[in-house]
């Protein structure tokens, strides 16, 4: 261990010509020997920490409970969030998180539990884990669900590696490509690289359809599967999805779906009756679990019948039926082929019991109506933006819409000139630059939980800033004008990284 | 950089297409001198990523093959694969680019090079777009 003594004064990396920041760290808050707890007097023998664990340069923060609860909360005054405004952030699905959610989650019996617990005394979380398993597997149509996956990019993992699987116990080792549209998701190339298979990239048409040519061009045996997500990411319902799937399985490959845009489909459309054989839900976008910073999230994989073999694990399944008086025995167990864990434990166990609350609450009418109003909100903004934005396709949208933030007439504007604006008006800008086939994207998903008022407030909003791109551009280049942080140099940030308030004292490990 | 939408916007900026190159539809130009030959982005390419922030390069001695992704750039807005027009031997790597990516904002085809190979098949340089064509390509996306 090195010498402590010139350690103790820890220098800060902020450049000096940066502005103080809005709000102190916690670590310049407070008063050496200040504390928020009081510990009871131990009734058990003090033991000291091992010597090679105590690290007395440590620069810990010394504040009072009331220090630290105002700290929190000027940060979370400084940030915009669902409960404070819209949040038409496309593709990402920002919708409401009821509350209702948050009190189940802090159950003593749900909070309180230890996932090392024996079976035998967690029956009730096993019963909620294994009720949410059927209900995915019901809402897509698919035979059953591993709640395993972190997130929704896990969820493509698990998908893809039991398609490669799949495809390595019929003894077709061949097939390593994987068929992905322009307009996807990146973290479907993604997955398809970390799954060690290749990309093959199909180019959307002028409607924003998969073209149906190319794809029977690149179709063969060398094909694992394709990957699609179904609105796609234009938000539009691919016209030809059961021709898709047909030349898919007509040359032997497997359909996934990225179930990224559930929102249009609950209680509609089953993804398995379309014909796909595996997808993943994000619990935070469609099921109203906390999403972004919030989370974490959570990304169950649902499959058809054979490829439930393969499913990561362990699940839960019913190891004893119940009968009229006593309810089943629940345990879990790894599927008999699975491609194994993905998470400690048994997932994001909180986030299931959010999704669990909320679609109990709904119900399956209930759902029909979060997709019928989510689908009828983008529809109404996109047909009053119409005409005011240009849009590349002009046809029924899902429940998310692209329009490009760019006029002829008003040069130098850009999408991020308008999403920066945005934020003058207490909104949160939507997607921007996604998909990248569209220019100067910008991808609007109201939500179902928003109101007609809302979303009115909203077009207003874009309306007047079309009228400002035009007339007043600098109001858009210097904005946001109104935000505790005005427009920051995303450039600078990109190339000079600096990602700790402070540097951590050097010392040898 | 790949846009399959042919829509009747009108044209927002004219492009940079200088006529002794040749281009892919990928949006990659190629300088052949001899059996050498310069390969960079060009500058509708470099236009729609907007500012870049980071170019991942390949090494010297790498093999390029035609069509196939040899190096990245990332913007602020996207990061994007860069194609090889033609097959060969990279003989130089402009290292300049790991601190100054922006040097292909401001001079696609000069200074923002990417790599020099040695072409393995030089032929292949002939089924590329020229500049006029490139350009009517550059336009038709817009």
């Amino acid at each position: 261990m090195m010498g402590t003594a010139e350690m103790t004064q820890p220098t800060t990396t902020q450049a000096e010509s940066a502005p103080p920041p809005l709000e102190p760290l916690i670590y310049d808050l407070g008063a050496p020997g200040r504390t928020g707890v009081s510990l009871p007097k131990t009734d058990v023998p003090e033991a000291p920490l091992p010597d090679d664990l105590l690290r007395a340069e440590l620069d810990l923060p010394e504040v009072s409970e009331l220090d630290t609860v105002r700290h929190f909360v000027r940060l979370s005054q400084l940030n915009h969030s669902i409960d404070t405004g819209f949040y038409p952030l496309g593709s990402c699905t920002m919708k409401y998180n009821p509350k209702i959610n948050e009190d189940m989650a802090r159950l003593p019996g749900f909070a309180l539990a230890h996932p090392l617990q024996d079976p035998s005394a967690s029956q009730g979380a096993l019963a909620l884990m294994y009720t949410l398993q059927q209900w995915l597997a019901e809402i897509s149509g698919m035979a059953g669900a591993s709640l395993q996956p972190a997130a929704g990019a896990q969820g493509e993992f698990a998908g893809i590696l039991m398609i490669r699987a799949y495809h390595l116990a019929n003894g077709e080792p061949q097939r390593t490509k994987i068929i992905v549209p322009d307009s996807a998701h990146g973290t479907n190339p993604a997955t398809t690289a970390m799954a060690g298979l290749q990309v093959v990239e199909i180019p959307s048409d002028a409607n924003g359809d998969v073209d149906l040519d190319r794809l029977h061009e690149v179709c063969g045996d060398d094909v694992a599967g394709m990957m699609i997500t179904v609105p796609n990411t234009l938000g539009v319902y691919e016209t030809n999805i059961k021709q898709i799937v047909d030349v898919i399985h007509g040359c032997g490959g497997l359909m996934y779906m990225d179930g990224a845009n559930m929102n249009a489909m609950l209680g509609v459309a089953k993804p398995a009756d379309l014909g796909f054989d595996v997808m993943h839900y994000n619990l935070h976008k469609t099921f109203s679990t906390p999403h972004g910073g919030g989370g974490p999230g959570s990304g169950p994989v649902a499959a058809t019948e054979k490829l439930l073999p393969f499913l990561p694990g362990p699940i839960v399944v019913v190891l004893e039926e119940g009968d009229g008086d006593a309810p089943p025995l629940y345990g879990l167990a790894m599927p008999e082929q699975s491609i194994g864990r993905l998470k400690a434990f048994w997932g994001n166990f909180g986030m299931l019991v959010r999704a669990f609350a909320y679609i109990s609450t709904y119900g399956a009418q209930g759902l029909r109506d979060v997709t019928n109003h989510a689908v009828l909100n983008a529809n109404y903004i996109r047909a009053r933006l119409k005409g005011v934005y240009p849009m590349p396709f002009d046809r029924i949208c899902g429940h998310e819409f692209v329009c490009e933030g760019h006029w002829k007439e008003a040069e130098g504007i850009h999408a991020l000139d308008i999403s920066k604006r945005l934020m003058d008006y207490g909104i949160h800008p939507p997607t921007n630059y996604f998909p990248l086939i569209v220019p100067e994207a910008l991808l609007i998903e109201p939500t179902e939980t928003e109101s007609k008022e809302a979303c009115d407030q909203f077009v207003e909003a874009m309306i007047k800033i079309a009228e400002e791109a035009k007339t007043s551009p600098e109001l858009l280049h210097d904005a946001p004008h109104t935000t505790p942080v005005g427009r920051v140099d995303d450039v600078l940030a990109a190339k000079q990284l600096v990602l700790c308030c402070r540097v951590l004292p050097d010392y040898e490990t | 950089m790949d846009n399959a939408f042919e829509k009747g916007f009108p044209d927002m900026a004219e492009w940079n297409t200088p006529e002794d190159l040749r281009y892919t539809e990928n949006d990659e130009w190629i300088r052949v001198t001899g059996d050498t030959a310069r390969i960079g982005l060009t500058d509708y390419a470099q236009d729609h990523l907007s500012d870049l922030v980071f170019v991942e390069l390949p090494d010297v001695g790498d093999a390029l093959t035609k069509g196939e992704a040899f190096a990245a750039v990332e913007s602020v807005k996207a990061a994007s694969d860069v194609y090889a027009p033609a097959s060969g031997q990279i003989v130089a790597v402009n290292t300049k680019l790991d601190d100054a990516p922006e040097t292909i904002n401001s001079d696609p085809f000069g200074e923002g090079w990417i790599v020099e190979i040695k072409l393995s098949n030089p032929s292949e340089v002939n089924s590329l777009l020229d500049a006029a064509a490139y350009a009517r390509h550059c336009a038709s996306r817009e």
